[in-house]
């Protein structure tokens, strides 16, 4: 183990009476131990927003975990089959509760666990209410995107505007359009342009609104009382959307001719909700990393201050261990890279560089080789998001502890290659590479809004633009068939290749025999 | 400083709505499940909730995602023997980190198949008796054999000696006493102190003090008069019997195994004995189970070789309804069991058996029984017993015979034999 701040010591072990270690905790001690994580917290600046604590037990912990994390959520049955898979898997032993749970807002909430003993209580305190808590306040990505202190507001919103639905308009309408949304819950971001402004916006959305203003833009689309033939021959000519669309939900919201308000306003809701958890699936690597980073950093010094016991720190270290433990791709404990592990090195690594450069580092990292370690880690935290902090930070020296190869697949050889490996000529291919696995671009298809005939059919086009020919997955036909319960018109979905070919994907509702039925 | 709050007291089973939303779309799947089970599960065996399965496929949540193919490139951790320009075989199946994408393996059905969860033994039963509508079945129920239990019914004034509460009947006599003597006796304490007075008053008339002697006489003789104990006082205790429903009851389970009966027919069977079985769990406390499968002969097995043994040869049923007769006999007698039958064939009888079945039920078993079902599963065309049971129908109230084809049909042909009848 490596203590930090050393310098710390010597004065203050002496003469400082370490807390209680437990195990038990009750909620005076949690609140002491609180206390010395938040002048630690204080001691190295970081900021956050206040925070709230809750102590739960296992079972409202599989709620809240079922819940996709929300502490308050509308009904629907998919969130009842995941607590049912929770539950079956916490039953069974497959699986441990997380810890803690933590949801992005002001004040920023924290479930502790009832059953954990008072050292993963004060790990939880030091990783939740401060270090994700800071990373939710401070990275631009959640800044832009999500705002804290009207989440719960929002959310409280959506579960009573859900439920008024279900009674007037009954649960299985409600549940249906909610399927649909869900299925496009990922096309509801707007993943390639940033968002305008959070005032703009704000003044915008309270404009928009209004159900009446919505209506009436769809209606103007949809106008169908003839129009003098200039205007129409005009009409024809210009493409609907002028522009793909990206984010599908937005357009279905703003265009869908046959949605009534209500189901627009839940399109909405589901749409806020990906926008919402949008910044998380793309900080994951840094976000627990930097949380992870934060409670090791702050029990550190805790221990080197000697506000805890050695038997704290030993357990400590043991879960520690544990949660940032990096399986080889060979071990039958592999799925995939640890993002714990991946984040936490990463901002130890950038530590180590700030404060003991290698020469390599100085090669690497000039910018940062020999400065201050935690106005880069802050820098680092506030400005990227897992993408470009990997192919910002990631160090040979990472490369090589985590022994990183990649491997091509590529579907037209007969064999995979290893293209790279932790070697001179490996590290800068690895790092793109491994940046590239976090840009959701890739891992998410590339489908857009192509067209909409407006004075046609009113069928909607949708186009699929793979990435390295990657081919989409067999479950499109299924998400067709929730987009045109939404739209209400045909659907079709179209590939363009890359030598710019376009191929017809699937159509939904299928096509029938030579009759092409229009039911206007 | 953080502010802590305890939520520990906060209703659990917030998810509550959200799973019953998910048993209630997935009804179908769920039923299915149950009704597999049905067939896997002893009949007894009706205590515990169910594993159920549903196919991945039908409850996934449908998304775009990358399919497999194309140029992928991953970074994978650990090297341990590979170079730049390695070549290495594409492992089969899903190899580690081959998957379509982050975290998206489970939707796109490369991970489990199926979905697995448990539901409680109240859903099971729920889902199980949906079409059925069990609580009506439970007031509505075959006639039960009624014993009766003495119980005590607190006091009564008349009575056997044998059941006087003597500590009430003294009771009461010394209550009766106190209000029959209280006057008389205040009164001659009034005179014996007007006597006493009188006597050591010098100068009194004899005549008076005479008088007052005799008045006191007189009281004593009156207050003596008060009987120590009246058949008024007696009070006995009281017995009173009441019906009580008997809660033991034996259930004979009656099978052609012979070769005819297939195992889908044993299958549909079972579901019926499954089905009679635990109605009849809901109204007697000790039910007994016995099983007689028969060919051309009878014999009582355990379930496992009553279900799943089969023989060959002919069919002769009067062999099994003679077992169950000396059965019954000598192991449940009619006045303390309550006996229910059910017979299972696929109407298969040697002709000239029949009518001696006819008789024997007639004779025998009905007159015993509280109720005795004959199920035949079959698509031909009924015969002789099948006839010979609709006879007896006609003449007696406690038989039930229905006509089973398929799986489905089960849970009707239940209906119609326990359905209200008129009392």
């Amino acid at each position: 183990m490596t203590t930090t701040n050393n310098h710390f010591t010597e004065a203050d072990s002496v003469k400082k009476q370490p807390l209680d270690d437990g195990p038990d905790w009750s909620f005076s001690l949690l609140e002491t131990y609180m206390e010395e994580i938040e002048k630690v917290a204080a001691f190295y600046k970081l900021d956050s927003y206040p925070n709230q604590i809750e102590v739960i037990t296992a079972e409202q912990m599989m709620d809240a975990y079922a819940g996709i994390g929300m502490p308050i959520g509308y009904t629907h049955w998919s969130f009842g089959k995941r607590f049912i898979e929770t539950e079956q898997g916490y039953r069974r032993g497959q699986m441990g509760l997380a810890y803690e749970i933590v949801i992005n807002s002001d004040p920023c909430i924290a479930y502790l666990m009832e059953e954990n003993t008072i050292t993963m209580q004060a790990l939880v305190m030091a990783h939740a209410s401060f270090g994700h808590n800071s990373f939710f306040k401070n990275n631009y990505l959640f800044k832009t995107w999500t705002d804290a202190s009207s989440i719960i507001d929002y959310l409280v919103f959506a579960k009573n505007y859900i439920h008024e639905c279900e009674l007037k308009f009954g649960v299985e309408q409600v549940e249906l359009t909610l399927d649909s949304c869900h299925a496009l819950m990922n096309y509801g971001v707007d993943r390639y342009k940033r968002p305008a402004e959070v005032s703009f916006k704000e003044e915008k959305m309270r404009q928009k609104d209004r159900e009446s203003y919505l209506q009436s833009q769809v209606n103007d689309l949809w106008r169908t009382v003839p129009k003098n033939r200039d205007e129409q021959k005009h009409n024809q000519q210009v493409n609907f959307p002028n522009e793909p669309q990206e984010n599908i939900l937005y357009f279905i919201e703003k265009n869908a001719p046959l949605l009534e308000p209500w189901q627009r306003e839940i399109v909405r809701i589901v749409r806020k909700m990906a926008q919402y958890f949008y910044p998380q699936k793309q900080t994951q690597v840094m976000n627990e990393g930097w949380a992870t980073f934060w409670h090791y950093t702050i029990l550190n010094h805790m221990f080197d201050e000697g506000t805890v016991t050695d038997r704290f720190m030993l357990e400590f270290l043991q879960s520690h261990t544990g949660v940032v433990a990096q399986p080889a791709y060979n071990s039958p404990y592999y799925s995939g890279i640890n993002p714990y592990a991946l984040g936490f090195n990463m901002f130890v690594d950038i530590r180590r560089i700030c404060e003991n450069p290698t020469e390599e580092d100085k090669k690497w990292f000039p910018d940062i080789a020999g400065s201050d370690w935690l106005t880069t880690v802050t820098f680092a935290m506030e400005n990227f998001k897992d993408e470009s902090f990997i192919s910002q930070y990631l160090s040979p020296k990472i490369i090589r502890d985590f022994k990183l190869f990649s491997i091509l697949d590529d579907d037209s050889c007969n064999k995979l290659s290893v293209s790279a490996i932790h070697d001179d000529r490996g590290y800068h291919l690895i790092r793109e590479k491994l940046s590239q696995q976090y840009n959701l671009s890739n891992i998410e298809p590339n489908i857009q809004v192509q067209r909409v005939d407006i004075n046609g059919d009113r069928s909607l086009t949708l186009r699929y633009v793979p990435n390295k020919r990657i081919p989409l997955g067999g479950s499109n036909e299924e998400v067709l068939k929730h987009l045109h319960r939404l739209w209400g018109f045909d659907i079709s979905l179209e590939q363009v290749d890359a030598s710019g070919k376009i191929i017809k994907l699937s159509q939904c509702p299928p096509p029938s025999e030579d009759s092409k039925m229009t039911t206007l | 400083m953080a502010n802590f709050i305890d939520r520990r007291l906060n209703a659990k089973g917030k998810s509550t709505v959200n799973r019953q939303r998910f048993i209630e779309r997935y009804k179908k799947q769920i039923k299915k499940s149950v009704s597999e089970a049905v067939t896997r599960r002893s009949v007894t065996d009706i205590d515990k909730g169910e594993k159920i399965s549903i196919p991945t496929r039908d409850i996934s949540e449908p998304i775009f995602h990358q399919g497999q193919g194309g140029i992928r490139e991953r970074v994978h951790p650990g090297n341990d023997q590979f170079n730049q320009g390695d070549q290495i075989e594409r492992p089969k199946g899903g190899g580690a980190g081959e998957g379509s994408g982050e975290g998206e393996a489970s939707n796109t059905g490369e991970g489990k198949d199926e979905f697995l969860f448990e539901i409680s033994n109240d859903e099971y039963l729920e889902l199980l008796f949906e079409d059925l509508a069990l609580p009506d079945l439970q007031q509505t129920n075959a006639k039960q054999m009624v014993e009766f239990e003495t119980y005590r019914a607190g006091f009564t004034n008349v009575g056997v000696p044998a059941n006087i509460n003597i500590v009430r009947s003294l009771r009461s006599s010394h209550a009766r006493r106190i209000a029959m003597t209280a006057g008389k006796k205040k009164q001659l304490a009034e005179l014996k102190s007007k006597l006493n007075e009188l006597e050591n008053t010098p100068g009194t008339q004899a005549e008076i003090i005479m008088d007052l002697k005799q008045q006191i006489e007189d009281l004593q003789k009156k207050i003596d008069s008060v009987p120590f104990i009246d058949s008024f006082d007696l009070r006995f205790n009281n017995f009173a019997k009441r019906e009580k429903p008997s809660s033991q009851a034996v259930m004979f389970c009656l099978m052609d195994v012979s070769g005819s009966m297939d195992q889908a027919t044993k299958d549909m069977a079972k579901r019926f004995y499954i089905l009679l079985y635990l109605f009849l769990t809901q109204t007697y406390k000790n039910l007994e189970v016995v099983y007689i499968r028969h060919h051309t002969q009878a014999k009582e097995v355990d379930e496992h070789e009553f279900f799943y043994s089969q023989e060959t040869g002919g069919t002769i049923v009067s062999s099994a309804l003679n077992l169950m007769h000396e059965i019954q006999q000598e192991r449940y007698p009619a006045d303390e069991w309550n006996i229910y039958a059910a017979q299972a064939s696929d109407g298969d009888n040697w002709a000239d058996d029949s009518p001696a079945c006819r008789q024997l039920l007639a004779e025998k078993i009905l007159p015993v029984s509280r109720y005795f079902s004959y199920i035949e599963i079959t698509r031909r065309a009924h015969q002789t017993l099948w006839r010979e049971y609709e006879a007896l129908q006609e003449q007696f109230g406690n038989i039930a015979v229905q006509h089973i084809k398929e799986v489905n049909d089960i849970y009707p042909v239940f209906r119609e034999l326990f359905k209200k009848q008129p009392s």
